[in-house]
């Protein structure tokens, strides 16, 4: 399982402080942090970056990989950002991931850039339209990204397919779409898809105290479905990890000792699979 | 060979609610199965239609609208006789709308003595509503409430901003009470919880998931409304067991469909025909998805309505 960290992001106030002032202290502290924690990927996050993006990517390529040997992920929707991102990126670390492609041909030249650039990509299964109903809408619209993908000459192990993760607050039904559409994607070649989420999204809008909870149980199912990496939050993900026996025991339909941790877990994943109507206090019922 | 329907079973049930007192109380919900299903389980409650009216003359209703209750609007007390007299109104929604600041502003004393005349007035059971203020409402429905203190009426609407004081005082003087969210399934729940962990049975409340008119997002309150009559009845989720609330009359008779005069818009037909119509077909598509209590405003659309649930059950 590779853990793409998710710190490194602009919505991070933090973070996004540091990067305006171009304070590499903040951003290599969380940048070491994440490697420690097991993070095979650190994702750089700096939004649509509309103005300086392409110094803005070559300060974080740079500034992360200064401290941390890890390659980066490179996440924004301006593609002249991701490409001076790529010109400094250090291979030697490993190679960088890009964040993304979709369906929509105005991220069509990412391909491109994957290619000319010999970097991996992440291909977000949206079309130009709204978004994908079920799972097999998004296997339709990952057909065509891989179509897409050989055709600019990328080839299909450097491609991560993304689901989409939505909010489990708002689109519940998609909780479960997605995870059938990770077990589907990697059925769509041989040797399988990669597959990637951005795992967080599910509890985007929960309660503070029921993120990490959603997230980690999230995570689990997703694994077993046969998810290969998360851009997430490699501490959870690491205590994730930890707790997995106890998740696929409730899975399994077995008793655990711990009856809180029991009915923690159970109505998660009961939330999680659309068997009961997801509500902020939901474990509380 | 005949036709044999396929018949669903479901693990939950919707809860029965008694409003009023003495005979001429009466009973919402209590069904094992989606609305109308009377084939697949038991439906032992018609949906109820309460006649809408409010603390003052109706100005800002259409003409239309405003007709049928000329003689009567005038004042609250008169208007809910006439409902229930003449058009043998099963029970009556006062809304209290001229508490609203930006209205009358009457005060919740005010508010809460209409509450007491109307109800020593009629017999059937009454629905008291606010202004939809949620700061206003927490003072007129906590007098309005204590003013018909064990009345069994259902008051309304709490909501997220407002639960506790309302619930509170719906608690205190044992009524009803229609929880409202705006069209959110979710939050709907959510807030049929907060209300119930502060100690108000589940069994006393009224979903209204916020209803919309014909043409005007009415699909969305449908499948709010489908759905969490599905979670009750599928899921045998008790949040979501409650009878659901659509306030019709309101909705309806503010959008331009109900309101334009034939004369600007020949093609649209006669307007009060057509805002009857309106109202009755707002009301009907939400009886489908499984509102058991409506409150509507034009007596012909009731009628209507009345005639579709004859029809169906």
């Amino acid at each position: 399982m590779l853990i793409i960290g998710e710190k490194l992001s602009i919505i991070a106030k933090r973070v996004r402080e540091a990067m305006m002032k171009k304070d590499k202290g903040p951003i290599q502290e969380i940048a070491t942090r994440q490697w420690k924690e097991g993070s095979g990927i650190i994702d750089a996050n700096i939004g649509p970056a509309e103005d300086g993006g392409e110094d803005m990517m070559q300060w974080m390529v740079t500034t992360i990989q200064e401290v941390v040997q890890l390659p980066v992920c490179l996440d924004t929707t301006n593609a002249s950002a991701i490409e001076a991102g790529l010109k400094v990126h250090n291979n030697e670390w490993g190679r960088p991931l890009i964040n993304s492609t979709s369906n929509d041909p105005e991220r069509f030249s990412i391909l491109e850039l994957a290619a000319k650039y010999n970097s991996q990509v992440i291909g977000l299964t949206v079309g130009k339209g709204g978004l994908p109903a079920d799972a097999e809408e998004r296997c339709a619209i990952a057909a065509e990204i891989m179509g897409r993908a050989m055709e600019y000459g990328v080839p299909l192990e450097d491609l991560y397919l993304d689901p989409l993760v939505l909010q489990i607050a708002t689109s519940q039904d998609h909780a479960r779409h997605v995870i059938k559409a990770i077990s589907m994607f990697q059925e769509m070649n041989d040797p399988p898809m990669k597959t990637v989420v951005g795992l967080s999204n599910i509890s985007n809008g929960c309660p503070k105290h029921i993120r990490p909870i959603l997230n980690k149980y999230y995570f689990i199912m997703l694994m077993n479905a046969g998810l290969t990496s998360a851009i997430a939050d490699s501490h959870e993900m690491a205590e994730a990890l930890n707790e997995k026996k106890l998740i696929d025991d409730v899975l399994a339909g077995k008793e655990i000792d711990d009856a809180k941790k029991m009915a923690e877990i159970s109505k998660t994943i009961d939330v999680i699979m659309g068997n009961t109507l997801y509500a902020h206090s939901y474990l509380e019922m | 060979m005949a036709f044999t329907p396929s018949k669903e079973t479901y693990s939950g049930k919707v809860y029965p609610v008694t409003i009023g007192t003495g005979e001429q109380a009466v009973t919402l919900g209590g069904e094992n199965v989606l609305a109308f299903h009377a084939f697949e389980g038991a439906t032992p409650n018609r949906p109820v239609i309460a006649y809408e009216i409010q603390d003052v003359p109706p100005a800002d209703w259409p003409e239309n609208v405003r007709k049928p209750f000329e003689a009567v609007s005038s004042d609250p007390v008169t208007w809910a006789k006439y409902c229930q007299n003449e058009l043998k109104a099963s029970a009556i929604a006062l809304r209290l709308i001229g508490t609203h600041p930006d209205r009358e502003n009457r005060s919740a004393e005010d508010a809460a003595k209409t509450v007491k005349d109307v109800l020593a007035a009629i017999s059937v059971p009454l629905i008291i509503l606010g202004s939809n203020h949620a700061e206003k409402d927490s003072t007129v429905l906590v007098a309005a409430a204590e003013a018909a203190k064990d009345k069994n009426c259902i008051i309304g609407k709490a909501q997220e901003a407002n639960y506790k004081t309302i619930t509170a005082a719906a608690m205190a003087n044992n009524h009803k009470l229609v929880a409202m969210s705006e069209l959110d399934i979710n939050l709907s729940k959510q807030l049929n919880i907060l209300i119930t962990q502060m100690g108000f049975e589940k069994e006393r409340l009224i979903t209204d998931p916020m209803c919309s008119a014909l043409g005007y997002g009415l699909e969305y309150t449908y499948s709010v409304m489908e759905r969490i009559r599905l979670a009750a009845l599928t899921q045998n989720d008790m949040t979501m067991q409650p009878p659901m609330l659509g306030d019709v009359g309101m909705y309806v008779w503010k959008v331009k469909e109900t309101q334009a005069p034939e004369s600007d818009l020949p093609l649209w037909g006669p307007a009060e025909e057509r805002g009857i119509a309106w109202e009755a077909a707002t009301a009907t598509a939400l009886l489908i998805s499984g509102s058991e209590l409506l409150i509507m405003r034009h007596p012909k659309a009731v009628e209507a309505v009345m005639k579709t649930i004859e029809e169906l059950v």
